[in-house]
């Protein structure tokens, strides 16, 4: 089910109508209760998939919890008995006994993602190499549907798994509660990929009912919508029909393509985390922000602070650190320093890491080399950044106009732009042809398309440029505006007439400036499809 | 108190949104004043007297193709023509249940062409066809009925929802026609006095099924026992429109059909009747044999007028004073339409008067 369905929005209403109504104990379980009806809609066999997630981990966290506490509580009681030596190598071997249960959840888990989402891509590949060799056999390649949102659940509830092993917080003691963190609908979509510390309070609670925050949630919900229907949804069909034809649309069309795509998946992928935080807001819980104008970025390390802000939060905790100081790190660092060199031997076990990382958030975006790509450059360019930091930093202090607005905005530019090139290994259909693409906006110099017509023939009419570009000139301006605090908030603060009126332009705008019903494509999300 | 103010406020913006939505809504929907004229047949009824011995319900081939002016004129037989563009065979029986909330004829009479779609067509038929309907159970069993996969019944209770986008599309005429349309037609008909010769009119392919879909025949049947439940006599007609194709083995299953049920069935497109209503068409359809120009509808409805008069229990009507009146309107609307057009033709060459017309 599409945030943009029908059905959907009603069953919102419906929803918030009555989560207000009963009483407070029962309004986690309506959520389950709309959470699993949400899920279902997807299709019922995936449920199973979620309740697999949900069930081992509510059992082997309970597990973990209680082997914690079987050994905190030996310790208490040998205290007298035991030297330090003798607590410290128990408390370790504990550990290690929960580290296995925690090991079985993770490949559990991660192995079904991995059958599921990346079985026919390795197949794929095991069989291209075997053609290689001259074996005209090819083994049997899987086909899963991909269950919705199954990378967004699986992360956030191995987080959850991670930290109570860590003991960074109690175990969920209650399935069903676990069960609705696990699937609470709203981020099953397309995320954020909370922390169980910071979404569980607000989900159970059951808050009542604000009038100023269920408003500024709506406000919230309806900004996400214009994203999504207005910007979105509208310039989708040109995107795709940039995309659809390489050998047409090459050169300026390439760029065009990159810079409409950029637009896309931006106004998609904030509008529909926008109605997640505001449907969040609505019910009395806060959702994590997942980005943080992005596209003000100076460069592109800034850039992955401020968007998929908790995908990059989840690597940096759960896979960053925990690899830059597994044993293997250690001696790897050990090696270097004393092979390579005390400069490269103190780089090396961070880029390795660095590389690992990206390559798997490459992967988390998608089966295919595209992504993998993707992910490495990234790593890349993040890393080269890094090692010219020294440099950068005599570069401004000789020329004091590079720390002028003005090159800052440079800067946003191009950011904006390199992220937007990355991006393209997204559209195309394989790596060298997004190479080529690339390529084509150097060598084909098609510039008259800008001013001969051909924008009008890209499934767009002036009025859908009118709307774009008014569209995008609204988003700067309030992200602009936003550098200094919610928009909503300050309106509301001024005028509570003003930020009525400001609800009312937004259905307004919505419903006849959205691109949706018969004659548009009504897009899935595409985050959902990672 | 606060709880008051969040209520008061709540409503507040939800009754500004339904109205200025609303009055958006009224100026995106389309007008069908200038072009696709056809879109205001269904809600002109409403506009109409509701007094009439015959109601003839059926597509194209029933608004174009019979004149209830002639039959006024020359009868005194009160009749109406409920019929909108590819109107499929629910979308008459349920516009016959409407009309019967409304008043009670004697006579129904039911052009078949529509017994050969057994699915939903067309979104922008379908909307021509129930958009101009009252509200009332039949709409909302029509609007079920006739709705193709991408539509949703939403968005015929909101239409907004359907012309949203249209913003970028508005002409003179959805602002001049803002508060309502002004009457294009005829007790239903749809006048055009131009004429284009039937030439070269293609013969049908063979299909692989003759066989009319269940559906069809389910409507046929519950439009059968409406009229029996309301003391109405249906006839069942087959218009003389040339194209799209009447098969042999059609016309057979409904000559069948009417056999069965001792319904009244006539087809046009048979050669005697062709030859008792005197149409030529070389001059008497406008559009190369689809569809009867006013002089050809006025023929058919001459002989159809002698057929009701003697099959049925009607009378001549017109020293009626009340219904006289109302007649005398349309009559003189009709005539004076009917001389404009010819008069376009000859300084034109078109009906619509303008020097670049298509039609």
């Amino acid at each position: 089910m599409l945030f943009t369905d029908s059905l959907f929005i009603f069953g919102l209403i419906l929803l918030f109508f009555v989560y207000f109504l009963i009483p407070q104990k029962y309004r986690w379980m309506l959520l389950l209760g709309a959470s699993i009806a949400f899920y279902a809609y997807s299709g019922v066999f995936n449920l199973i998939y979620i309740a697999v997630t949900a069930l081992s981990t509510f059992l082997i966290t309970r597990r973990m919890e209680k082997m914690a506490e079987a050994a905190k509580e030996s310790v208490s009681a040998h205290k007298s008995e035991w030297s330090r030596d003798e607590k410290k190598a128990f408390k370790e071997h504990e550990k290690k006994k929960r580290r296995r249960w925690l090991a079985l959840l993770l490949i559990l888990n991660f192995g079904m993602l991995a059958v599921i989402k990346y079985g026919a891509f390795t197949m794929n590949n095991v069989n291209t190499i075997i053609g290689w060799f001259g074996n005209r056999g090819t083994l049997p390649v899987p086909d899963f549907l991909l269950p919705m949102g199954i990378s967004f659940y699986l992360f956030q509830t191995m987080g959850y798994a991670i930290d109570v092993y860590r003991e960074k917080y109690p175990c969920e003691k209650n399935f069903a509660k676990l069960a609705l963190f696990v699937s609470f609908f709203p981020q099953l979509v397309q995320g954020p990929i909370s922390r169980y510390d910071d979404l569980a309070k607000g989900l159970y609670a059951g808050n009542g009912f604000e009038a100023e925050r269920v408003h500024l949630g709506v406000q919230r919900i309806l900004w996400g919508y214009c994203k999504k229907v207005v910007l979105a949804d509208r310039i989708l069909p040109a995107v795709t029909l940039l995309i659809s034809d390489p050998e047409q649309y090459q050169g300026m069309y390439a760029l065009l393509g990159m810079l409409y795509y950029t637009l896309q998946l931006y106004a998609d992928f904030t509008g529909g985390i926008d109605i997640t935080i505001g449907i969040g807001q609505v019910l009395g819980i806060p959702i994590a922000e997942n980005f943080q104008r992005p596209f003000f970025s100076k460069n592109i390390t800034e850039y992955w602070r401020r968007w998929h802000i908790t995908l990059g939060t989840w690597f940096k905790d759960y896979l960053f650190y925990p690899v830059s100081v597994a044993q293997p790190m250690l001696k790897l660092s050990k090696w270097s320093r004393d092979k390579l060199g005390k400069n490269i031997g103190k780089y090396l076990p961070v880029y390795v890491s660095t590389l690992a990382v990206w390559f798997v958030t490459g992967l988390w975006h998608g089966a295919a080399w595209n992504f993998i790509v993707w992910g490495m450059l990234n790593a890349v360019i993040i890393l080269i950044s890094e090692r010219l930091t020294g440099l950068y930093g005599k570069f401004h202090a000789k020329c004091g106009w590079s720390n002028t607005r003005a090159y800052d905005g440079f800067m946003a530019i191009r950011t904006t732009l390199m992220m937007g090139c990355l991006r393209m290994f997204d559209c195309y259909r394989d790596v060298p042809l997004t190479f080529r693409m690339f390529g084509t906006m150097f060598t084909k110099w098609n510039v008259q398309i800008f001013w001969d017509g051909s924008l009008m023939k890209l499934n767009l009419s002036l009025a859908d440029y009118g709307v774009l570009l008014t569209g995008v000139l609204v988003l700067f301006t309030a992200s602009m505006i936003g550098r200094k605090g919610s928009v909503r908030k300050r309106i509301l603060g001024r005028s509570r007439v003003l930020s009525c009126c400001m609800t009312v332009a937004l259905v307004l705008i919505v419903l006849i400036f959205g691109a949706y019903g018969i004659g548009y494509d009504s897009s899935q999300f595409i985050y959902n499809q990672f | 108190m606060a709880n008051k103010k969040v209520l008061f406020a709540g409503l507040a913006m939800t009754l500004t949104a339904g109205v200025l939505l609303a009055a958006y809504q009224r100026l995106v929907q389309p007008k069908y004043m200038s072009d696709v004229v056809e879109g205001n047949l269904i809600a002109d009824y409403y506009r109409s007297g509701k007094d009439h011995d015959v109601l003839f319900i059926g597509d194209c081939e029933c608004y174009e193709n019979f004149s209830p002016v002639k039959l006024w004129e020359d009868y005194g037989i009160s009749s109406y023509i409920r019929g909108s563009a590819q109107q499929l065979i629910w979308q008459s029986y349920y516009l016959l249940e409407d009309t019967l909330r409304c008043e009670k004829p004697k006579v129904v009479v039911f052009n078949v062409l529509s017994m050969k779609y057994g699915e939903p067509q067309n979104e922008a038929y379908n909307r021509m066809s129930v958009e101009g309907m009252e509200w009332s159970k039949s709409k909302i069993a029509n609007i079920k009925a006739s709705m193709t996969e991408e539509e949703s019944f939403l968005s015929y209770v909101f239409p907004v929802l359907r012309y949203h986008s249209r913003w970028s599309e508005l002409t003179e005429d959805d602002f001049r026609y803002y508060f309502g349309a002004e009457p294009n037609f005829f007790s239903g008909y749809y006048l055009r006095a131009d004429a284009k010769p039937a030439q070269n009119v293609p013969k049908g392919t063979p299909l692989t099924d003759y066989s009319f879909s269940d559906t069809c025949w389910d409507y046929l049947g519950r439009m059968m026992q409406l009229c029996a439940e309301n003391h109405i006599q249906l006839v069942l007609i087959k218009a003389p429109s040339l194209y799209p194709y009447w098969y042999p083995e059609w016309d057979e299953q409904i000559r069948e059909y009417a056999e069965k049920y001792q319904l009244h069935y006539v087809n046009f497109l048979d050669e005697d009747k062709l030859a008792a209503t005197g149409l030529d068409f070389e001059t008497d359809t406008y559009d190369g044999g689809l569809h009867l120009n006013v002089y050809g509808a006025e023929k058919l409805s001459d002989w159809f007028g002698q057929y009701l008069i003697s099959k049925f229990d009607l009378r001549d009507r017109s020293s009626e004073p009340a219904l006289a009146n109302e007649w005398a309107d349309i009559c003189r609307r009709y005539h004076a339409e009917t001389e404009r057009q010819v008069k376009n033709l000859e300084q034109y060459g078109n009906v619509k008067g303008e020097a670049d017309a298509s039609v």
